[in-house]
């Protein structure tokens, strides 16, 4: 069967100011040659660190930039960066949630304007308000929560209400860029319960971007560990949480503060 | 070097948000403040900073009492003596380093700053007492690097910059609130080793504030867990994590858990 995306190839400089007048300009690789594959119904991790690559990655993957070298397809089909309309088709397969939720939501609008956005957007028939509605109490908020403002909502609701701007339209591949990073480890817990309930009740694919293993470890099957713009290393979770094999992966494990640091905590 | 704080209580427009808080960090105690956003630590650690934001009043009383026994009441102290105590007997260390440092400076020259004001440096002296500093911090390349400006630096350079201005007046009393948040897993562990060696060369305490357990378990070995400004329990970090007695701790763990991965949790 087909691949929900692949992608193969995928090269990104960037072209930096020259640092002289008769200097050549200097190309600085975000990405090199970097192979993707999301099957469907499966969450895929891509972590790494300030500057892996990751973000340029997924705005590659989205079609949000384009690729020095290689291709991107969603089931066989060209991804190919373009006007609005020419990817309408992409936009509706696909929903995205961001880190920030304080930063992603426009503060004078309503929540259900907010949600409503993409529905307009991609021109999806139907009663909005009502789908709206739907979303809404899906991921755990109130019906009246369509006529309040973000800041009316503390960050974990703030960041459900981003959920129910992704998943409106009925994407069938979920992306998040450190979709918990800015929030209290209860809330923390609450989301990423919340994602895998979604996951699960809507058949979602997944591709989380993330430098936080814990996440990674609890809800995605799959990993690509990524450092200086190249995959250096990928397999099943377990796999590489469990037995890294490049160096880099062992240094990043290493790294992660465990809960038993404490000296006489039991593991 | 100790520091009793008895019944802090600290009110903004009318709202208590630290409520008769009462803890004591021994000598050489590696002491941790946690608790999620709104619990008060933040605003606990700025009242023993004397940095309490205008709109704040505070009550109650923060004891530091100074090798040779001499005590003082920190809890309204005039800005004048406070100012002269934050540079020399506490230090400090916040979350963005970027903030912290004034972008238009050298990184050397500010090092050097609270060497001139306080300890009365010359020019020369201090620069090359900032040099010595900055191999302490483990800065690569000082005599280049500290003619440096701070945007020039990585975030984790940059920290380490502002734990070297931190600890330059030998202060008995470190105070660090969430100083690794902002930054990538290995630079954090790198910087929660610093803080690990720093504490042990020059006998210092430490209050380290965060909502994260695991960085918490890594650094710190007595806690008080604050939720809503209160201390709802205390005590030894292992003890803690192992037998949480109040259900705001349980929470917190239990959610850790549920978030995090550490090696062996899948078998």
């Amino acid at each position: 069967m087909i691949a929900m995306m692949t992608a193969r190839g995928l090269s990104r400089d960037y072209h930096q100011p020259r640092e002289g007048l008769f200097a050549r300009p200097l190309v600085r690789p975000a990405l090199r040659d970097v192979d993707v594959t999301v099957e469907h119904g499966e969450a895929l991790a891509i972590i790494g660190e300030s500057g892996s690559g990751k973000s340029t990655l997924v705005r590659l993957l989205l079609a949000l930039d384009r690729p020095t070298a290689g291709t991107v397809e969603f089931e066989g089909r060209p991804v190919l960066p373009g006007s609005a309309r020419s990817l309408r088709w992409l936009r509706r397969e696909t929903g995205i949630v961001l880190q920030d939720p304080y930063a992603s939501l426009d503060p004078r609008m309503t929540v259900g304007a907010i949600v409503a956005e993409p529905l307009e957007a991609l021109g999806i028939p139907g009663n909005h308000r009502a789908m709206v509605t739907a979303m809404l109490l899906r991921v755990g908020l109130d019906a009246d929560s369509v006529d309040r403002y973000p800041h009316e909502f503390s960050g974990g609701q703030r960041q459900r209400i981003a959920l129910s701007r992704a998943l409106v339209h009925g994407p069938r591949l979920l992306v998040g860029d450190e979709p918990l990073s800015a929030l209290d480890v209860t809330v923390r817990a609450q989301i990423l319960e919340l994602l895998r309930d979604l996951r699960r009740d809507l058949g979602l694919s997944m591709i989380l971007v993330s430098h936080d293993i814990g996440l990674v470890y609890h809800l995605c099957e799959r990993v690509m560990v990524m450092k200086d713009g190249v995959v250096v290393e990928s397999g099943p979770t377990l796999e590489v949480l469990e037995n890294p094999q490049h160096p880099y992966t062992r240094q990043l494990i290493a790294a992660v503060p465990t809960l038993d640091a404490a000296p006489g905590a039991t593991p | 070097m100790t520091l009793t704080v008895t019944d802090l209580t600290i009110d903004i427009d009318g709202r208590t948000v630290v409520d008769r808080l009462s803890f004591t960090v021994a000598d050489g105690a590696r002491f941790g403040i946690i608790g999620e956003s709104g619990s008060g630590k933040s605003l606990t650690a700025l009242a023993v900073l004397g940095l309490l934001p205008d709109a704040a009043t505070a009550s109650g009383s923060i004891r530091l009492t100074v090798d040779g026994g001499v005590e003082i009441e920190l809890l309204g102290l005039p800005d004048r003596e406070l100012a002269h105590i934050r540079g020399s007997a506490i230090g400090m260390v916040f979350q963005e380093p970027r903030t912290a440092l004034n972008p238009l400076r050298r990184v050397g020259r500010q090092i050097g700053e609270p060497l001139r004001i306080h300890d009365g440096l010359s020019k020369h002296e201090a620069n090359a007492r900032a040099i010595e500093l900055a191999h302490e911090v483990l800065l690569p390349d000082p005599e280049r690097l500290l003619r440096r400006y701070p945007h020039e630096l990585s975030g984790g350079q940059r920290q380490r910059v502002a734990i070297a201005m931190a600890i330059a007046c030998s202060p008995s009393l470190l105070i660090a609130d969430e100083p690794t948040t902002a930054l990538d897993v290995t630079i954090q562990a790198e910087i929660l080793e610093l803080f690990d060696e720093l504490v042990d060369t020059t006998g210092a305490s430490l209050i380290f504030v965060t909502h994260d357990l695991a960085v918490l378990a890594e650094v710190a070995t007595d806690v008080v867990v604050l939720s809503h400004g209160r201390a709802v329990e205390s005590g030894p970090v292992a003890e803690v994590m192992r037998a949480p007695q109040h259900p705001v701790t349980r929470s917190l763990i239990a959610a850790a858990r549920a978030t995090s991965w550490s090696p062996g949790a899948s078998r």
